[in-house]
């Protein structure tokens, strides 16, 4: 009873909170983009957009994000399996380490390779002779994107893998199935819809990554300018337009891959209830 | 030379043989020097406590774990290096561990189609086990609309498909409520029967070890305790494990302080059975008067075929029971209680079964 008699005024408060909150961090911020970036008409938004390096930025954002994406797919598929399915010294320290990046900043991360492949690395005169240019160019770009979005996938898959056991694995291969064949019929169906759900939120952070990015591109404009350091540039030069028109087409991508998310999730749910 | 010899000879006999089997896990020793045979067609029961190491002896067979130690062989040969999926084995994992997302006839047809079968030959044997577990027209349901019950036979099924030598079943029947167990006991022992497969099965519930198994190994700390018959094991436990383990026992640690057992020494332990004891009412004529003892009724429990009663002797609670015929005794009621036999065991935990030494002056006690 007692809880019935609170739960109203608690609940609409925290609610108004929420809404409050919501509406200053994210609604109005939103709002402003757009509004901004068709302050000066459609035909000043269209001219930022359509814009050589603009375009350029946008092309080399969403190759950034297919390459990230499918290298951090098969790699957390593995890495979720390794950690689920075999015991062994250093499964701990692994398990960590995947979470490494959701704790250092991305400024780091950057700087870490920028060590890693850069002059004063013990590697770079092989990289040189080999001809393989890592930092300030896109294989960098891609490294730091790698980086910065690799627990997604794994993250999404592990818990699923956990909570399922490995019966109907260790059944499978007790009647002579091989591991591929296990994973197809057997895993992938279960990790199915979390593993979708890891590569929409990972390509969501790809796509937005600035600060290790940042460090890594050199800001070559129209060779290593992703979208967001493009969206810098433009602002840093009190192009205020083109700036939050940029900013408009990354947010719509990012709605895109919210409404994605969500039908995801829904179509993740009604699998589950029926079978 | 002729020792050896011995020994060849009974590997030809079992089926499956184990020979020193030894296995540890980390910080327990879950396997300690298990040998057993089991013969061709026979149906056996691992029974033992929770912990005791029956569901690894069991999958060591299958080859889903490793043994330390020790041989294991199937039809006379050491299957020890030899992978799970080569062994011939079929397994019934706990909680069946059915593909959730595969239809009734794609688990069956499973294990067929990683062995590459036709698929005319499939659908016929999917079809034949399918009417051999009754569950015709439920082909194209998933795992998770059946029954417990209904799970348990596609699990069977689906395990006896690719015609494995021998059978082996963890805790069939741990996941299905009391009633549908019952049910499904008779079916599977009639199912196994009908196959004729070997089959080991691995239980902690006595009632269905009895009542299934042709023969029960006793597990205890990874050790095995006895192995025999249902009957044997019931009657004549070798050690004072097997003896606690079965039926309802009462364990009595000052047995030569009760009468008629007065020339055992307080180094000896007892364990009694309600069926051991008979319990009479003050007024009721007893043919071994003299060697009994007084006691007083703590609990009735009417259990429909006879009545359950514990009674306090010497501080011990000893169960018993009376027929539903004899006149009704009441709680905190003083009561005649005489002990038929006990099995006895000292120091060494061995059991020796000794009738109350009063029946023995008179009449030789047939066990």
């Amino acid at each position: 009873m007692n809880t019935k008699k609170n739960s109203g005024p608690v609940k609409w408060l925290l609610i108004g909170i929420c809404a409050v909150f919501l509406i200053v961090m994210l609604v109005l911020p939103l709002i402003y983009v757009l509004v901004t970036a068709f302050r000066e008409g459609v035909g000043a938004f269209w001219e930022a957009v359509s814009d050589e390096y603009e375009v350029k930025a946008i092309l080399l954002t969403i190759e950034v994000t297919v390459l990230t994406v499918i290298f951090n797919t098969i790699f957390g598929v593995f890495a979720a399996w390794l950690i689920t399915r075999f015991q062994f010294r250093g499964k701990k320290i692994i398990s960590t380490l995947i979470d490494l990046p959701l704790t250092v900043s991305p400024i780091i991360a950057g700087l870490i390779y920028v060590l890693t492949f850069g002059r004063q690395s013990a590697l770079y005169p092989y990289l040189k002779e080999a001809g393989i240019q890592i930092i300030f160019a896109v294989p960098g770009i891609v490294l730091a994107t790698i980086f910065v979005t690799f627990p997604f996938v794994s993250r999404e898959i592990i818990p699923v893998l956990t909570a399922k056991g490995t019966d109907e694995e260790e059944a499978a291969a007790l009647m002579g199935a091989g591991g591929f064949r296990i994973f197809r019929e057997i895993t992938f169906p279960h990790i199915k819809w979390s593993l979708l759900y890891g590569i929409v939120l990972c390509s969501a952070r790809a796509m937005g990554e600035f600060g290790a990015v940042s460090v890594l591109s050199g800001h070559l404009r129209g060779k290593t300018n992703t979208m967001p350091l493009y969206i810098e540039l433009l602002y840093q030069g009190y192009d205020f337009t083109g700036a939050f028109a940029v900013s408009a087409i990354l947010v719509l991508m990012a709605v895109i891959i919210l409404v994605l998310r969500s039908i995801l999730e829904r179509r993740g749910k009604q699998d589950n209830q029926t079978i | 030379m002729e020792q050896r010899n011995n020994k060849t000879e009974a590997a030809n006999e079992n089926y499956l043989e184990l020979r020193g089997i030894n296995k540890a896990f980390q910080d327990c020793h879950a396997s300690r020097d298990v040998s057993f045979g089991v013969k061709k067609g026979q149906l056996v029961a691992l029974l033992g406590p929770s912990g005791s190491g029956k569901t690894t002896i069991l999958r060591i067979i299958a080859g889903l774990e490793t043994a330390d130690s020790g041989e294991i062989l199937i039809n006379g040969k050491d299957v020890s290096d030899v992978p799970a999926s080569k062994r011939g084995v079929g397994f019934v994992f706990q909680n069946y561990a059915l593909f959730r997302y595969k239809t009734v006839y794609d688990n069956i047809a499973f294990g067929l189609k990683v062995n590459k079968w036709k698929t005319k030959d499939i659908r016929e044997r999917v079809n034949e086990l399918i009417s051999l577990i009754g569950l015709e027209g439920l082909e194209k349901r998933y795992p998770n609309q059946l029954s417990g019950g209904q799970r348990q036979r596609v699990a069977f099924a689906r395990a006896l498909a690719p015609n494995p030598e021998l059978l082996l079943l963890d805790e069939p029947f741990a996941a299905i409520d009391a009633k549908v167990r019952q049910e499904l006991r008779a079916w599977l022992r009639e199912m196994i029967n009908k196959v004729g497969v070997t089959s080991i099965f691995v239980t902690h519930d006595q009632d269905e070890a009895i009542e299934v198994a042709d023969e029960i190994i006793i597990t205890n700390a990874g050790r095995i305790e006895q192995i025999g018959s249902p009957m044997e094991i019931y009657r004549n436990p070798d050690t004072a494990f097997v003896a606690e383990f079965m039926g309802h026992p009462t364990r009595i640690d000052n047995i030569g302080s009760f009468s008629g057992f007065g020339q055992l020494g307080s180094e000896y332990h007892a364990v009694i059975r309600p069926e051991n004891v008979s319990i009479s009412k003050a007024g009721e004529t007893l043919r071994y008067e003299i060697s009994t003892e007084e006691g007083v009724v703590e609990r009735v429990l009417f259990r429909g075929r006879e009545i359950d009663l514990w009674v306090r002797i010497h501080g011990i609670l000893v169960q018993g029971m009376r027929k539903i015929e004899e006149a009704p005794v009441q709680e905190g009621e003083k009561v005649r209680v005489f002990i038929y036999r006990a099995y006895v065991f000292g120091e060494d935990q061995k059991v020796q079964i000794i009738g109350n030494s009063l029946i023995n002056t008179e009449e030789t006690v047939i066990i």
